[in-house]
């Protein structure tokens, strides 16, 4: 049960925003290239996300970036049963995934109908292309 | 901010000394005016919010040429510039431009009233004008996107591709985790939209004058966004309204009953934009709004016991209840079970909450009516008059950087 598209309207894309601060491009790339990058603090390893250019724990501005497993659970999610961008087909659900590494993401479910979703279910990651420059990741039911 | 909250201890010994409180007790709110609410203005913003001011200026007894300062928050398609021509102020000296939306509900109110404190401005008037119902509606992706670029940051870069793109879906997903974690149950939901409305059966202004509500209409209603629906969300409202503040000194020699401030706050804690609160510890409660009212306690000197009458910024019946929990009105966890039935919110309740209707059955007018209800508590002429009001509390939108005041004869 992914979301379906309206082929003829544009998918609001993340460099319409991204490209503002470079913190997010290695998680677009990441994307890309089918990998969930993660912001790390060089200085004491908090994880940020989203990225950011200084760490608010220690202030530090040297951060490195590391792959995360792609696993976690549904933290919580809503449904929307009218479409609020002409790009979405209602119904569809938007889930908050906190991943095992413990920073949360917003994204779909490609497997799991609305009304089966569960909080505490167990996901992992998979890359769908849903425009011809655009990747977003997704999840599905682990296991 | 955050650990103080998670740790539910507000500490005072790291707060500016409440002596040193320019604000409190000496700025008062001195006009109120308002243009009808309505579906479809056939009229401009800038017209309307011009009737909104006039009204405003002549409630306090003032001369348009008195004001000589502006105040509203973002997402405003008004220009302000095209507003003093129109209206002809000719000493504005001081004008702002407050961030966090419907957070700064409140907000407005205290730069503002900073400002005439300090002696930056007399008469500042604090306006806000929209063509929600019949225009460009802040709820729906496609109209952000396209009117409202100052809201075009980063972060929505990693949520609206996914279709993520609604206020209602912001906070529905903290909204769904504090119903996860304390039970709390969808019938219990329905009861601040079903009194919310019953005030509304007595506020001729309001949206939903004369459409009654009852339980099992709400609980028929469909489900726009789950866990939220048609009835636990805000209206669309074309409309303007005004306040005017002012010192207390001032406002001796005007015509209305000051509304005097007793205390002001405004956070913007760590991790929030626009309700994406994510990536905080816990979600299903909200540091913003426990610390605007640790913080009026705090300087008012007084608890959530003294307040006789609040409005809270309601843009969906969640968003309500959750501040009765962080207000101090109930325990955490409970506001389920502090409205099921709905007594404890109505006029001789526990609390009695958005008396005109708030943002569900009044007007959607991002806070402002909110505030105006506020003060005709404090003067006595509102619709739904709590008896012997001595403290009236108003607060700005949750999961958002927010605020608040109390408000007293």
């Amino acid at each position: 049960m992914t979301v379906e598209y309206n082929p003829d309207q544009k998918i609001p894309h993340p460099a319409m925003w991204g490209v503002l601060y470079k913190s997010s491009t290695p998680f677009w790339e990441g994307v890309k290239n089918k990998k969930i990058m993660l912001q790390k603090c060089k200085s004491c390893g908090n994880l940020l996300n989203p990225p950011r250019p200084m760490c608010p724990k220690c202030q530090s501005q040297e951060n490195e970036w590391i792959t995360a497993k792609g696993t976690g659970k549904i933290y919580s999610w809503v449904t929307f049963n009218e479409a609020p961008h002409p790009a979405f087909k209602a119904p569809y659900a938007a889930v908050l995934v906190e991943l095992d590494e413990g920073p949360r993401i917003v994204s779909n479910m490609v497997d799991v109908k609305p009304e089966d979703l569960e909080i505490g279910m167990a996901v992992e990651v998979t890359f769908e292309d849903v425009a011809e420059d655009l990747t977003l990741p997704k999840f599905r039911k682990a296991g | 901010m955050l650990q103080e909250y998670m740790d539910r201890k507000y500490r005072t010994d790291n707060k500016p000394s409440v002596e040193a409180n320019l604000i409190k007790n000496n700025v008062a709110i001195v006009g109120i005016g308002q243009t009808q609410y309505t579906k479809n203005s056939g009229r401009d913003e800038l017209d309307l919010a011009c009737e909104a001011i006039q009204n405003a200026v002549d409630d306090a007894g003032l001369k348009m040429s008195d004001i000589d300062g502006f105040d509203t928050f973002i997402l405003d398609r008004l220009s302000l510039p095209m507003l003093i021509n129109s209206l002809g102020t000719p000493n504005v000296r001081f004008s702002c431009e407050v961030s966090g939306g419907g957070g700064a509900g409140c907000a407005v109110a205290v730069h503002a009233a900073a400002a005439v404190a300090t002696g930056q401005a007399d008469y500042v008037c604090c306006y806000r004008s929209l063509n929600e119902a019949s225009g460009h509606r802040y709820g729906r992706g496609d109209d952000f996107i396209e009117y409202m670029p100052v809201a075009l940051t980063p972060n929505y870069g990693y949520i609206w591709p996914l279709g993520f793109v609604t206020p209602l879906g912001w906070a529905g997903v903290w909204g769904r985790r504090w119903m996860h974690e304390f039970n709390i149950t969808r019938e219990q939901l329905g009861w601040w939209p079903v009194v919310l409305r019953e005030y509304a059966q007595n506020n001729p202004e309001a949206t939903y004058f004369g459409r009654p509500m009852t339980h099992e209409d709400y609980m028929e209603s469909p489900m726009i966004v789950d866990p939220l629906k048609l009835h636990d969300c805000c209206v669309n409202t074309d409309g303007a309204a005004a306040y005017i503040i002012t010192t207390v000194e001032r406002a001796k020699d005007l015509k209305q009953t000051p509304a005097i401030i007793a205390a002001s706050a405004q956070c913007c804690p760590i991790e929030q934009e626009i309700q994406t609160i994510y990536q905080r510890p816990s979600i299903s409660g909200l540091v913003e709004t426990w610390y605007v009212g640790q913080e009026l306690y705090r300087v008012a000197e007084c608890g959530p016991d003294d307040i006789d009458v609040a409005q809270l910024y309601d843009p969906y019946s969640i968003g309500g209840i959750i501040q009765l929990e962080e207000l101090g009105f109930c325990e955490r966890g409970e506001g389920g079970k502090f409205v099921e039935g709905g007594d404890n919110i109505r006029i001789d309740g526990k609390i009695p909450c958005n008396t005109a209707g708030g943002l569900l059955s009044e007007a959607y007018l991002h806070g402002w009516n909110l505030v105006i209800e506020g003060v005709r508590q404090i003067r006595g002429t509102s619709y739904n008059q709590v008896k012997d009001v001595e403290l009236s509390m108003v607060t700005g939108g949750p999961g958002v950087a927010s605020s608040g005041i109390i408000l007293r004869r």
